[in-house]
């Protein structure tokens, strides 16, 4: 079966990762296969939002749709559209 | 010479370059607005190329390379990070890149950085990918040496040294942990806090555990390294273990608190420190509100007040420990910067004193580049 093609909804402080793109595609069925692609097309992307753990980095929020990701092996389900969130704090 | 002085701050990078006379600085700048920028480092063995320890809000920590002095940058492809923890290991994660030091000249493209929480890191290939440092970071004693005593800001792993004699040979330190020693590369690693103070902990003997804040190497005598710690100030000569506290010379009303501590690029009796108020509730500004300069001749034997210029009262600065530098000039310009985000500037050892910037954002570190 064909992965899903997303689209990304990235936050301000990764775009100079797209070449300030606000939006851009994606494939792949769950949220860890879509930040793989991501890495592929913009590389070093990722690590600014997963630390070398796996770990999603505090204040940075992943949605697909309006569900909050916890875990990477989560299935993007009917969603096709994966938001990139900076929740930005402190002075 | 075309010297810069590079300012890393909690918002972004800027650059003080002086006319020819070294009488006016021109700000540059800011790069990377917004981006926590803890060290700005030139290469010593290839001038043209800078690295920067960044953190950008709340991304991910990494590095940044300029191969042409500062004018333009290229992210790391593979940033320190620690390796994949083990089932039922405690797993460690890079917060922030926090020390950058050009590797041993034979070793041209080899860098060494020091994180938080405590990590070091080696790259070979110029700062562009870089591999945990399995000798220090899994190290068996490494749980109790990077036990997580963090201070206030995190517990950092910085002053890595690497002996100009012989590349195998390494310092680091630990704030809060102590300073470690290698021999072989960073295989394996060794304390080395003999004679240090740590009046925080129950037992003041112990082997690790202390408060490095930074620590020194002479380039010209390799086995004289100065530290400033946070109980004291201390010189060691090897291949002696026990640090003398030199500390113990600086007024009594001063004391011998502080940040930073640098050395006189030609003469190893010589080294500048910046006291901070250690008293009570440890508020680490400027003793009394008047700031100073303290500056030895002989080894630490003897200390004198250089003052000339800086606020005579009601000035309550903190200087943080990588915002002290001194250039290369044979009669070496001292630059420091505050966490209120000023620049100050003496051309001459410290003698006098004059402010070259201000109203940046606070001030993580201020180097020097030629």
């Amino acid at each position: 079966m064909p992965s899903m093609n997303c689209t990304v909804k990235v936050a301000s402080p990764l775009r100079s990762y797209t070449g300030g793109a606000a939006s851009v595609t994606a494939s792949g069925d769950t949220v860890a296969a879509l930040l793989a692609d991501l890495e592929r097309r913009f590389p070093g992307m990722r690590f600014r939002m997963i630390d070398e753990q796996n770990a999603i980095r505090p204040h940075i929020r992943l949605y697909a749709g309006t569900r909050e990701i916890r875990h990477l092996a989560d299935p993007m389900g009917e969603e096709t559209v994966l938001h990139l969130i900076c929740a930005l704090s402190g002075g | 010479m075309r010297d810069s002085i590079w300012i890393g701050t909690r918002k972004g990078v800027f650059a003080l370059r002086p006319d020819s006379r070294r009488r006016a600085y021109r700000l540059s700048g800011p790069q990377f607005l917004g981006h926590v920028i803890h060290h700005v480092v030139q290469d010593p063995r290839d001038p043209k190329v800078q690295l920067i320890a960044a953190k950008t809000g709340h991304l991910g920590p990494t590095v940044f390379r300029s191969n042409d002095r500062g004018r333009t940058w290229k992210e790391a492809a593979q940033p320190p990070a620690f390796r994949m923890a083990a089932e039922g290991e405690k797993p460690r994660a890079v917060a922030r890149v926090f020390w950058l030091t050009p590797g041993h000249s034979s070793e041209p493209d080899v860098w060494y950085a020091g994180t938080a929480p405590a990590g070091l890191f080696r790259s070979s290939d110029a700062g562009d990918h870089w591999e945990p440092v399995a000798g220090f970071n899994d190290h068996p004693m490494n749980a109790k040496w990077a036990a997580g005593l963090a201070t206030p800001d995190g517990e950092f792993l910085h002053s890595i040294l690497v002996d100009p004699r012989d590349a195998r040979h390494l310092y680091l330190a630990i704030s809060i942990g102590g300073v470690f020693e290698s021999t072989d590369g960073g295989r394996d690693w060794a304390p080395l806090n003999g004679g240090v103070a740590a009046d925080f902990l129950p037992d003041p003997t112990v082997a690790f555990g202390h408060d490095p804040h930074r620590v020194e190497m002479h380039p010209l005598q390799p086995d004289r390294l100065y530290q400033q710690n946070h109980c004291g100030i201390y010189r060691i000569d090897r291949p002696g273990n026990t640090w003398i506290r030199i500390g113990q010379a600086m007024p009594k009303k001063i004391g011998d608190i502080g940040f930073p501590i640098v050395l006189h690029p030609k003469d190893p009796d010589v080294a500048w420190v910046l006291p901070m108020d250690g008293t009570k509730v440890w508020p680490r500004t400027s003793v009394g509100g008047k700031p100073a300069v303290y500056q030895t001749r002989d080894a630490g034997r003897s200390w004198r007040r250089l003052s000339h210029g800086l606020p005579e009262k009601d000035a309550w600065l903190t200087v943080l420990r990588q915002a002290l530098c001194v250039d290369a000039y044979d009669s070496p310009g001292l630059y420091f910067g505050t966490t209120a985000g000023d620049v100050w500037a003496s051309p001459n050892g410290g003698e006098s004193w004059r402010r070259i910037a201000q109203h940046l954002p606070e001030i993580y570190s201020v180097t020097f580049a030629i």
